[in-house]
């Protein structure tokens, strides 16, 4: 059991040497890659039997500090997250070579190196034991994933890179990084247990102010006003916007989030006082909409969606039921399977038809049927319509508002329900139902190369597939709440 | 066996003498292999030593079995067998490196007499540390701070000269004041030996005279140590010097100051004096807080590599200050891990550095200054050495995984244990400063075109990446592995801070 | 005030000796003030170590207070490094003075700045 934790996490990295050592022969390096891919996927798998059964396999390391050791233990949530992050990197892989070559980029190796370390970190956070590995893990993404942010190198990169790393690394050390050290002096530990490690000796002031210093530290959760770092990233090429900025990154952050909130304070300790949280996630909610609605962008737009929909998450954990907590875990799922789907149009539009703006996109579903069609399943399952699996999630989470009387979050989500209808339907329109447009700047154009309409349908159906046959999921979710977690 | 009795005692003299025998052979061949091998013969010692303190606690060595108090004594604790090592491991490091990089920066016919003072230096350094008696401190003080004036004035830039004058003066200033703090000390006390003092300065220490020590110790050792605002010596004495000395001074000098002064302030006086009945506390902390938050915004608009590395240095150097104002296990054992932490880091920042600027070296041309215009696009052509900076850069800035977040951990935690909320901001925020200047080299040496003619240039020379990467695979190790840094700066601590109000 | 003579000369040196440093701008003259600086230094150990009525310190029946010889080892040291440090010193201004054309400071600094400013609009 320790050895598969370790060899998941190892994996990507040797999967990165072997990346390097094969860059002189592309084909070879791709199949190291998707090789990796799948070997790691395959060692998270089979934790999940142990996990669903209850037991919580983990390893312990070293110690860093004394009495802090880097540790590592799957629970139900890092479990859904580990299994979320690599096996969307199996598709994004398939995605990216299908990119990378359609646009003929240069510096391949370096790109899927920096990606695969990126992963080794993603599971890094998803089977971190204590806040410490967490922190150190949190760490290396944000630096790991500057130079996949940056690939392009140009001034435009540079300046969205600096963003990126100013509000990240800002947030981590300013607010983070304190809490983590506050926690450690008042409550002796950094481990993550049911319930909460808090001493019971803490002011609602200290309280307040420590939840506030962990929600605005995890940048990655995009919580308002420190989201600018996520559009800024848009200037990364496609496949890194996909399976990092919709999947791996953010998701990291929400799921830090969901973590401190249930097993670092615990849902008895907070109860009743996240109201101001609350106010700023469904802000967050709502403006990330109204701009998204506004962008004409396609990539910025998407961008925006996910800062609303990230606190959907936020949201879902601190209304502190266990219905929404099982559907914050399974957001978790449905927003990174709808959001990779977009964000593949988004780069199979950039490669095939070398467009980026919304208002350029008219007829181009008749030129990109099965590109465009993945992309009206993935706003369809983004927006809650059943059968996709965006209205599993939703479901549970409004089910829980509900259940705690919280009739205002319930309006917020019934409200950005519609806003995501109204930036994403009226895509589906102007590329199926309006003329294409016949001009210099749009040329001739067929589908996008087979390897990335291949990973969209993959990702679209997976939003069907998940829907149909949610028992793993699901009940991995529902462990959350019934091993105690909230 | 006998000789590992004699050990305190040959931890100093196998550097002394191999001073003298560079000297006499005249060629650098020679002198290089002597001067090594007493600096490699060193750092077993130091490790040898470090052992047995850990295993039997405080060593006294007698010199030439004259006892103490009347006799010179050597004494280890905890404290200076960690500092011991962390000076001879520099040296270790640093002398195969110099043998490369002194080929483009000194004329042969004086490389010898480099060793030589190299070897001096080390000396020096290592005698401050393991010597118990007041004035022998001074002593070693004075050898080592004459050879590093020698060391710096033979960089190849006239530059040098004058920066090493000015180091001259000034820290002749500040040696003067040290003797004459440790002059009122002998006078007021009859003894010239640390641990006899100790008693016996509790009794004085209210006194004019004592206060009058302490503040003449304090100003003096501060010289020393770059304590903003003595710190106008530091940025010319490290961009100016020869590569190698660079880095050896960055990882070693202003490090034994600081044991001085936490000598003095800990052993000698004590703390519950110091900062208990004095305001140094808040002193120090006004001081510490102006050298991280200015010299490290200062370093962000520097144009030079060397000079921004170098007010990097007196930044870094207000952590290990502010530590020390706390008084408390945490802040005394973080400030003392930072020592080794920030030597470490820096010495392997400065090294590759220097690895790059021989490379760009053309034969017989002065080596050039390594400004921002000059290393642009440098990650093509040299990406480990750029590499290498970046990860020692990630140290400075304190990102976990590396030494300086070891450190950086326990100062804030120190912080948080005396209630300063707004301190640990300070903290922090500097350490975002330290972002930007690492980030400037990150821009510039990935982000750039390089000049025409660059792109196709090579890597750093072997000889002299090397021991930059033996440094930041050290950073990466204490990083993660903290049992021997952290272990031997708490127990320290532990033995330092009494009353640990 | 007479009993502390020595102390006041201790003192003057001292100031004179730091003054003269900081207030000319010649590099010899810099010196000479250092070891001014230095040498109220040696009369702060030596006049205390001398006792009224102390003998050489040579042990003998007939004596029973002895001058203390300790400090004067201790400057016989301290001198040794001051010579040292002015040798060292007076070498650096030779090698200025080869190097500059001029060992007045604020010489020294103007030819410093103007070669910054050329490198710096060269670089430009």
């Amino acid at each position: 059991m320790d050895s598969l934790i370790l060899a998941s996490l190892v994996l990507p990295v040797f999967g990165a040497a072997g990346i390097l050592l094969a860059g002189r022969w592309p084909n070879l390096r791709e199949s190291v890659t998707i090789v990796t891919a799948v070997a790691t996927f395959a060692c998270v798998v089979q934790l999940v039997e142990p996990v669903l059964a209850g037991s919580q396999p983990g390893v312990r390391l070293f110690e860093l500090f004394s009495g802090l050791p880097v540790a590592f233990r799957v629970e139900p949530l890092g479990m859904i997250f580990a299994l979320v992050a690599s096996g969307l990197w199996i598709v994004s892989s398939i995605y990216s070579i299908g990119y990378m070559r359609g646009n003929g980029e240069h510096d391949q190796t370096r790109f899927y190196v920096c990606f695969a370390l990126s992963i080794a970190a993603a599971l890094g956070i998803a089977f971190s034991a204590n806040l410490l590995t967490l922190f150190l893990f949190y760490e290396i993404l944000t630096l790991i994933t500057y130079p996949l942010v940056t690939h392009s190198r140009t001034e435009k990169a540079k300046r969205g890179g600096r963003v990126y790393l100013a509000i990240l690394m800002g947030t981590s050390m300013l607010f983070l990084l304190p809490a983590i050290i506050y926690t450690w002096h008042v409550a002796g530990t950094t481990d993550f247990r049911v319930g909460g490690i808090l001493p019971a000796t803490l002011t609602p002031g200290a309280l307040t102010a420590l939840l506030a210093l962990y929600m605005f530290g995890i940048g990655k959760a995009a919580l308002m006003p420190f989201h600018r770092w996520l559009p800024a990233a848009m200037v990364a090429p496609t496949p890194v916007s996909a399976l990092l900025h919709a999947v791996a990154v953010v998701k990291a952050g929400v799921f830090s989030v969901v973590k401190v909130v249930a097993y670092v304070f615990g849902a008895g300790v907070l109860a009743g006082q996240t109201g101001w949280l609350i106010a700023v996630a469904a802000f967050t909610i709502l403006a990330a909409s109204i701009v998204a609605l506004r962008a004409d962008n396609f990539k910025r737009r998407l961008a925006y969606s996910t800062v609303s929909q990230l606190s959907y998450i936020v949201l879902a954990a601190v209304v502190l039921t266990p219905l929404s907590t099982v559907g914050a875990a399974l957001h978790i799922v449905s927003h990174a399977l709808g959001k990779i789907t977009l964000f593949f149009t988004a780069g199979a539009i950039y490669t095939a038809a070398h467009q980026t703006e919304i208002s350029q996109f008219d007829g181009i579903g008749r030129r990109m049927p099965w590109t465009m069609t993945a992309f009206t399943i993935g706003s369809l399952s983004i927006i809650g319509i059943p059968p996709f699996v965006g209205f599993v999630s939703k479901w549970y989470i409004l089910s829980g508002a509900l259940s705690a009387g919280m009739l205002q979050v319930a309006a917020v989500f019934l409200l950005s329900t519609l806003l995501n209808a109204a930036y994403l339907l009226p895509i589906v329109h102007r590329a199926f139902f309006r003329e294409p447009v016949h001009d210099d700047h749009h040329g001739e154009h067929g589908e996008a190369p087979p390897f990335m309409v291949i990973a969209v349908c993959l990702t679209a159906a997976g939003t069907l597939a998940v829907a149909l046959f949610p028992d793993v999921l699901v009940g991995l979710a529902q462990r959350i709440v019934s091993g105690g977690g909230v | 066996m006998a000789l590992a009795q004699h050990l305190p005692a040959l931890q100093v003299i196998l550097p002394l003498i191999s001073a003298p025998l560079a000297i006499l052979f005249r060629r650098a061949g020679p002198a290089f292999l002597i001067v090594t091998a007493a600096a490699w013969l060193s750092f077993a010692i130091a490790i040898a030593l470090f052992l047995q303190v850990d295993a039997s606690g405080l060593i006294s060595y007698p010199m030439g079995n004259w006892q103490p108090p009347w006799g010179i004594e050597y004494r280890l604790d905890r404290l200076n067998s960690f500092m011991l090592v962390l000076v001879s491991g520099m040296a270790a490091v640093v002398l195969p490196y110099a043998r490369g990089s002194i080929e483009r920066e000194i004329p042969h016919e004086s490389h010898y007499m480099f060793y030589a003072m190299l070897g001096l230096c080390l000396t020096g350094l290592l005698g401050i540390v393991i010597t118990g008696d007041a004035f022998n401190l001074f002593v070693f003080l004075e050898v080592s701070s004459l050879s590093t004036y020698v060391l710096i004035a033979m960089g190849r830039d006239r530059r040098a000269l004058t920066a090493a004058y000015q180091y001259l003066i000034m820290g002749s200033i500040g040696a003067t004041f040290i003797v004459i703090g440790i002059g009122f000390l002998y006078l007021m006390t009859g003894t010239l030996n640390l641990a006899d003092m100790v008693p016996r300065v509790a009794v004085i220490e209210s006194s004019r005279p004592g206060l009058a020590a302490l503040a003449f110790i304090s100003v003096g050792v501060s010289l020393k140590v770059a304590l903003f605002p003595l710190h106008q010596w530091l940025p010319n004495a490290y961009t100016y010097a020869p590569s190698s000395v660079s880095a050896f001074l960055a990882a070693t000098a202003t490090k034994v100051a600081l044991y001085a002064l936490i000598r003095f302030y800990f052993t000698v006086f004590g703390d519950s004096f110091v900062f208990g009945k004095l305001p140094l506390p808040e002193f120090m902390l006004i001081l510490s807080l102006f050298a991280m938050l200015f010299a490290n915004a200062i370093a962000i608009f520097q144009d030079n590599l060397k000079r921004l590395f170098a007010y990097s240095s007196v930044g870094q150097i207000g952590y290990i200050t502010l530590g020390l104002s706390f008084d408390s296990v945490h802040g005394v054992g973080a400030s003392i891990m930072h020592l080794f932490n920030h030597g470490v880091a820096k010495g392997a920042i400065f090294l590759l550095i220097g690895g790059a600027v021989a490379r760009m070296t053309t034969r017989q041309a002065a080596p050039p200054a390594p400004t921002f215009e000059r290393i642009a696009g440098l990650s093509k052509a040299m990406p480990l050495t750029c590499f290498g900076v970046v990860l020692g850069g990630l140290s400075l800035i304190g990102v976990p995984g590396t030494a300086g977040f070891v450190s950086k951990w326990y100062l804030v935690l120190a912080a948080m244990e005396k209630g300063q909320w707004w301190l640990v901001g300070a903290i922090l925020v500097s350490s975002l400063l330290a972002v930007a200047y690492v980030w400037r080299f990150v821009e510039a040496a990935y982000f750039r075109a390089p000049p025409a003619g660059r792109e196709t240039g090579k890597e750093a020379p072997f000889a002299l990446l090397i021991p930059g990467w033996l440094l930041i695979l050290a950073t990466l190790w204490f990083g993660l592995d903290t049992s021997f840094t952290a272990g031997a700066a708490l127990d320290a601590a532990q033995q330092l801070v009494h009353s640990g109000n | 005030m007479l009993a502390h003579f020595t102390n006041i000369i201790t003192v003057f040196l001292m100031v004179a000796g730091l003054f003269i440093i900081t207030a000319r701008g010649n590099l010899i003259k810099k010196l000479v003030g250092l070891s001014l600086f230095q040498t109220s230094v040696y009369l702060l150990y030596i006049s205390p170590g001398k006792l009224i009525g102390g003998t050489a310190p040579i042990l003998s029946p007939a004596f029973t207070v002895y001058s203390n010889p300790l400090p004067h080892v201790l400057i016989l040291t301290a001198i040794v490094v001051g010579v040292a440090t002015l040798a060292l010193g007076l070498a650096l201004t030779v090698r200025i003075r080869e190097a500059y054309g001029s060992i007045e400071e604020d010489e020294i600094l103007a030819l410093d700045h103007s070669v910054e400013d050329d490198e710096a609009r060269e670089s430009h």
